[in-house]
């Protein structure tokens, strides 16, 4: 069966986020009230798999094998029947 | 070993550059260096007849997911046996830049107990942002494990280009503390930015290009065999390469570079 995954894939609290603070920077001076801005990114997966709970298992492996650095990263994973 | 009986392996992808520079700094020393595609030596099984293996610096696989986190993962899927065997023998493995990140992410550094399986460190975006392309400096603070810098004085400053957007060295923030009194119980600690007076860069930019944690600009395995480093140290191996030299009456012949493929050669010689 057809999964659908959405791995998203942020910055660990407390690591600095140079990028997010840049795009702030730059809305603010663009005129919005903007306090923080974190950037963060997505992975859309198609995956082949017999189970919603394979699907998910699959997905953890993916981010721990190459989607996330443990060191710095987090990730959320959404999994979708279509 | 005779330095002409030595075989140096510079692995290429798509995306990598400077493999040119570093051949011609290996020939250059009198040993036999080729640098070779990742799928040559895939498809052959050669690795293993090779005495060293160089990662050199670029954008392999364009970057893509993390800097060097494809190539990591791709050559430790394809290649993990060979690369356990060459660190259990130490033969050396040296990570310039691209190729840093590379085996930060293939877990051969800090390698703390051999290869861990996922990553311990992180080479992330530099802060501030951007992409530094500029001569920096380094001062040695290896006490002699690395083998990499052991024709070079403890506490020497050298001067080497940087080119990266990824380099900020940085471990978990809960294991901070504990990695760096590793770094040092066990002599890893390699190189940290400084000035040109060999003053610490203490986190603040320009001389810290990157943010890096603790100023590190490079660091080695626990055995002093896998080493690697964000500045490139092939592209100041003449005295021609470097930035001043129009500007000078008298320069050495060589580089500061030229200490690291030095180290290198002469670990070889005398080891195998």
């Amino acid at each position: 069966m057809k999964y659908h995954l959405r791995i998203e894939v942020c910055l660990k609290p407390g690591h600095s986020d140079p990028e997010g603070e840049t795009t702030a920077h730059l809305l603010k001076e663009l005129g919005y009230k903007v306090e923080k801005v974190n950037v963060s990114k997505v992975y859309t997966v198609v995956l082949n798999a017999e189970s919603r709970e394979e699907a998910k298992v699959k997905a953890e492996e993916m981010c721990k094998r190459l989607l996330a650095n443990p060191t710095k990263d987090h990730y959320v994973i959404t999994v979708d029947e279509k | 070993m005779k330095r002409k009986e030595i075989n140096v392996c510079v692995l290429r992808v798509g995306g990598t550059n400077c493999d040119a520079e570093t051949k011609r700094s290996l020939q250059e020393l009198g040993v036999n260096a080729e640098v070779v595609h990742v799928n040559k030596i895939v498809k052959q099984k050669n690795l293993l007849n090779y005495d060293a293996l160089i990662f050199p610096g670029g954008f392999s696989y364009g970057d893509y997911v993390r800097a060097g986190a494809i190539w990591a993962k791709w050559i430790i899927a394809k290649l993990g046996e060979e690369l356990k065997t060459f660190v259990r023998e130490e033969r050396p493995i040296l990570g310039i830049c691209n190729g840093f990140q590379v085996l930060v992410e293939a877990g051969l550094l800090p390698g703390f107990e051999g290869i861990s399986i996922y990553p311990e460190a992180a080479l992330a975006t530099n802060f501030p942002i951007g992409y530094n392309c500029r001569w920096i400096h380094i001062k040695n603070e290896n006490n002699g494990k690395c083998i990499f810098t052991r024709k070079i004085s403890r506490g020497k400053v050298l001067r080497m280009p940087i080119a990266h957007s990824e380099g900020r060295f940085i471990f978990a923030k809960d294991k901070e503390e504990e990695y760096l009194k590793k770094l040092y119980e066990n002599d890893q600690l390699v190189f940290r930015y400084c000035d040109a007076n060999g003053e610490y860069a203490e986190g603040k930019y320009p001389i810290n290009p990157n943010g890096s944690f603790h100023d590190i600009a490079g660091i080695c395995n626990s055995s002093g065999t896998v080493f690697g480093l964000m500045p490139h140290p092939e592209r100041a191996f003449y005295w021609w390469q470097q930035p001043d030299w129009t500007r000078r009456k008298r320069m050495h012949q060589y580089g500061d570079g030229k200490l690291i493929f030095e180290s290198l050669i002469d670990y070889l010689t005398k080891k195998f």
